[in-house]
């Protein structure tokens, strides 16, 4: 009988942590701001990119010559492209309650100004922005990274 | 039908596509002053070796090999340099609380002021994303102070809406007396307990 309480106990426990999951875990990032040309890769697809478009994990965000993006993740983190920059979006949780989660970027090639949000806070060790030569941990941060790599 | 040189010449093109996808880049990194003025710091990691900047403005050149070396920035060669990409940074996410008249959803005379900015800012933001979450004091009892924390939020929301924000990424919580601004006592008037509080992103 005991048993049995303590395995419902649980299991309710599990379904009320999966569903909070759900629901702190919902988005990813939006595009703010576009100037000229810019795409979002996703499974294969272009996407044009335009202001209020909403990101998902895997995307690459993709500039043109003289175009720029300007997006805002779900922790607050700001991200910049300048032209010719490609941006892969490898790996972003959040947890809107806890402030806890995961962020994964590279910058295969281009410019990238970075205004760190909450991650760099509660999660500092699970924030890292990679070119293909360079790995970087942040704390707290703002900075910007450059990449002359050939492989886009 | 390919003379030997045709053959060494197509191997060599070859071997260079090869190398060219297995080249890494030449990176230059630059931490920048923290807007709010506080302390930060990068570590840089490659095959070579390890780096950390920690002073506004130092940065690093990073060769193909993986080799660090230190690099000279200011704040005039960041302009420079990166003007364009610093210039399409959106907005920072901003905050703003208002305060309440007791067991209403009326705005203080104080926060009905300060409503017209958070309306003209809010407006002008690109693609805004607004959380609004309601609040109440201890006055009541938890189920009333639930729906008025709740009404509270929703009245912002139809207030700002109907002013020309976008309503698109717009949610509203309440939260009832759990999460008091300043911890009481239950059953005590505390104004600032009284509020709404809107984060755009």
């Amino acid at each position: 009988m005991l048993a049995i309480k303590r395995e419902n106990w649980i299991i309710s426990l599990i379904m009320l942590f999966a569903m909070f999951s759900v629901n702190a875990l919902a988005g990813t990032g939006m595009v703010k701001s576009v100037k000229g040309d810019v795409t979002i890769k996703r499974e294969g697809k272009t996407l044009n990119a335009k202001a209020g478009s909403l990101l998902q994990v895997s995307d690459t965000i993709v500039t043109g010559p003289d175009s720029t993006v300007g997006i805002t993740l779900e922790d607050g983190t700001l991200l910049s492209a300048g032209p010719n920059s490609s941006l892969a979006l490898n790996k972003f949780m959040f947890d809107s309650t806890t402030n806890k989660g995961a962020l994964d970027a590279t910058l295969k090639h281009g410019t990238l100004a970075v205004v760190s949000g909450k991650l760099s806070k509660t999660s500092p060790d699970a924030v890292t922005y990679r070119t293909p030569t360079t790995i970087l941990g942040v704390r707290g941060t703002e900075f910007v990274i450059e990449t002359e790599s050939k492989d886009k | 039908m390919f003379s030997e040189l045709d053959l060494r010449f197509i191997a060599l093109l070859l071997l260079s596509f090869v190398l060219g996808a297995c080249a890494t880049g030449k990176d230059r990194i630059v931490l920048l002053p923290n807007k709010d003025g506080s302390s930060s710091a990068l570590t840089l990691k490659t095959s070579k070796g390890e780096t950390v900047l920690d002073k506004p403005y130092s940065a690093a050149n990073v060769a193909e090999s993986g080799a660090i070396t230190p690099l000279e920035q200011n704040a005039e060669s960041v302009k420079t340099n990166y003007g364009n990409v610093l210039s399409a940074q959106p907005e920072r996410p901003v905050s703003y609380m208002l305060y309440f008249i007791s067991g209403t959803d009326e705005l203080t005379p104080e926060s009905k002021v300060m409503l017209q900015q958070v309306k003209a800012e809010l407006k002008a933001r690109a693609a805004p994303e607004i959380t609004a979450i309601g609040h109440t004091d201890t006055v009541g009892k938890d189920a009333n102070n639930d729906n008025l924390s709740k009404e509270r939020a929703t009245t912002m929301k139809n207030v700002l809406v109907a002013y020309g924000v976008s309503g698109e990424h717009f949610t509203v919580a309440g939260r009832g007396e759990r999460e008091l601004l300043v911890q009481t006592a239950d059953g005590v008037d505390e104004p600032k307990n009284r509020r709404v509080e809107i984060n755009v992103r």
